[in-house]
């Protein structure tokens, strides 16, 4: 019982001790580029990055819950166009209500989502192997739909305004990022849907010998996962007056990116959207300064993925010091 | 968590330095490309740095890994837009997606070159990209010499939708009809820029004339489309001249499959942009088109050392 107990507080102290690291390496970061640059701590640059941190965050928001299942998902960038294009369907094809539309597109990606865990809960097909098809299918079924062209949203002024209208000069962009980013966290912090999905990833079959429909769950999460890849293609579609049928293949690893520096563990059981939203701001905050800075692109290229490979590495450090 | 600190404490210094370095009062031109890795895009990358040592201007290159990622550009421009440059130099990737942006940065009074296909609005200074007409114009002079002055020919074309489809079919028809009266223009098709479409449309265009002197393919794909067709009807005493670059292209040239092609200056395209930039900043009248100029190439001089990096594979 004592035993029991002093793992658990260690475990917790490990937990924030990550989110403290990670934490400080973003304000670390934030700073020395601030020193760096006059122009990284404007206000028209900080807006510049909560936008490109909307799309990825909400993405590697989706995802979180799928990983700490100790599941993996490919087809995240593709299933976000999946939803971006079908909205361009329902709103400029067929002229349908612009909330209508938009629900239409986030269900779209929803029910992409449904299939990826009816593939991989029922017919057993692993994940990583489910959604890689899923991956492709999805941007097949993109450019099919589309016509291989983008969809315009030239006669529904009001849609851009979805992500980059203004509330005390803020996009709501930003708005629905962190009020969605809230959501995930109560729902993963306080709910039976979040302690199955720790469970699952921790022990799937005690979990399924406790008498549990896991399937039922892990279908559920994949379809939490699409929908939110659905809010993140709408917002996509929104910020660029557009569908972008080709757009997709490459924001898989970025969201996966985001996670895994948030400190949520690829073998599951493990996992906070506070880590995964400083993860993502990790990213988009490298991407821009490194920007700001005009470093040359092939050397920005360089700098980020040694970022994540040191990243993972210190958290790989930490969990053997209290291990 | 030391090392982690001391690491952090490195690059930052490293930062602060280069940061100071850059920080010069030299214009600062930021030029935002449709792509990065392309050759055609590293040319004109090339031939911008060349313009900033020549006029003494900071410039950034910076341009998405694909030209499917609309939304890396927009961020790119957006990141551009915030450092505040004298100057913008921009290929949109989509005209409609950017256009916020660009209003924007018009709106602080900073000047916006367009480059290659350039933007769809009236809001750049100018665009500097090559002139599909002229060079076209010149692919037909050629093509008369090749054939003797008379005879006749066909061209495949990607299409007649987009301007360059349009301007590139216009100038060698255009030229052939006003400059070679005994030449005969028999047939022209449009391919998609597709290499299998094209392939078939040139060897019907072939199989129905038969005394067929010279061909034209407009770009990459339908010049591929007429080298196929030559190939595959064993027809290399048709004279034949395309258009831009890519392996299957230069490797026929080299065999003498086909004479020559035109090719843009994607290196010029870079150096007149950013040309364009300096002039605009110090308030100067520009021209509302930059011819960028184009190469006639073919087995003899392909391997020279201005044509090199303009042809890409």
């Amino acid at each position: 019982m004592d035993a029991n107990i002093k793992e658990k507080k260690q475990l917790i102290s490990a937990d924030s001790k990550q989110k403290v690291l990670a934490f400080s390496s973003l304000i670390m970061m934030i700073i020395v580029f601030s020193i760096a640059s006059p122009h990284f701590a404007t206000f028209s640059n900080f807006i510049g990055i909560l936008i490109s941190t909307a799309v990825t965050g909400l993405l590697a928001i989706g995802v979180t819950f799928i990983i700490i299942t100790s599941g993996i998902d490919l087809s995240i960038g593709t299933v976000m166009t999946f939803g971006s294009v079908m909205t361009g369907v329902f709103i400029t094809f067929m002229g349908l209500p612009i909330w209508l539309g938009i629900l239409g597109g986030i269900l779209a990606s929803t029910v992409a989502g449904i299939v990826n865990g009816s593939l991989t809960a029922k017919l057993k097909i692993p994940p990583f192997i489910a959604t890689l098809g899923m991956m492709m299918v999805a941007e097949g079924l993109n450019l099919v739909i589309s016509g291989t062209k983008p969809i315009y949203f030239m006669h529904t002024p009001a849609f851009r305004k979805i992500a980059m209208g203004k509330f005390f000069n803020i996009p709501h962009a930003v708005f629905i990022f962190l009020g969605a980013a809230i959501v995930a966290g109560i729902i993963l912090d306080k709910t039976v849907f979040g302690k199955y999905t720790y469970a699952i990833g921790s022990n799937e079959e005690a979990v399924r010998l406790s008498g549990v429909n896991v399937d039922r769950w892990k279908i559920a999460i994949y379809a939490f996962g699409g929908f939110f890849y659905g809010i993140a293609g709408v917002i996509m579609a929104s910020r660029l007056n557009s569908a972008q049928p080709a757009l997709g293949p490459g924001y898989e690893l970025e969201a996966i990116a985001a996670v895994v520096i948030g400190g949520t563990s690829l073998s599951g059981g493990k996992g906070t959207i506070l880590g995964t939203i400083i993860g993502a701001f990790i990213m988009s905050v490298l991407t821009n300064g490194l920007r700001i800075l005009s470093i040359p692109q092939e050397w920005q290229t360089v700098i980020t993925g040694a970022i994540v490979i040191i990243a993972v590495y210190t958290d790989i450090l930490r969990r053997k010091k209290t291990a | 968590m030391k090392k982690l600190t001391l690491l952090f404490v490195l690059l930052a210094v490293l930062l602060v330095f280069t940061g100071t370095v850059m920080a010069q009062d030299k214009p600062y031109i930021a030029i935002v490309s449709k792509g990065f890795q392309h050759q055609f895009w590293q040319a004109v990358r090339q031939g911008a740095k060349q313009a900033a040592e020549d006029y003494d201007v900071e410039i950034t290159y910076e341009g998405p890994e694909s030209e499917t990622q609309v939304a890396n550009q927009i961020d790119m421009l957006q990141t551009a837009v915030d450092k505040n440059p004298d100057a913008l130099v921009f290929a949109a990737l989509d005209t409609q997606a950017a256009l916020p942006l660009i209003e924007e940065v018009d709106s602080k009074g900073i000047p916006i070159i367009a480059f290659d296909s350039g933007i769809d609005s009236d809001i750049p200074v100018t665009t500097a990209a090559t002139d599909n007409y002229v060079a076209s114009s010149y692919a037909a002079d050629k093509m008369a010499e090749l054939i003797g002055y008379q005879g006749k020919v066909a061209a495949i074309v990607q299409d007649q939708t987009s301007l360059t489809g349009r301007k590139r079919r216009d100038g060698f028809l255009d030229r052939i009809k006003n400059s070679y009266p005994e030449i005969e223009i028999v047939d022209v098709q449009y391919g998609g820029g597709d290499h299998l479409k094209s392939t078939d449309l040139a060897k019907s265009i072939i199989e129905s004339n038969p005394d067929l002197d010279g061909f034209f393919g407009a770009n990459e794909g339908s010049a591929v489309g007429i080298v196929n067709a030559i190939m595959e009807l064993g027809r290399d005493d048709i004279a034949t001249i395309g258009f831009d670059s890519g392996s299957i292209l230069l490797d026929a040239i080299r065999n003498g499959i086909i004479d020559g092609a035109i090719t843009q200056n994607p290196v010029g395209i870079g150096y007149r942009a950013v040309e364009a930039a300096v002039k605009a900043i110090k308030g100067e009248e520009l021209p509302e088109m930059i011819d960028t100029g184009f190469y006639y190439y073919n087995k003899r001089n392909m391997d020279s050392e201005i044509l090199q990096p303009l042809l890409y594979k």
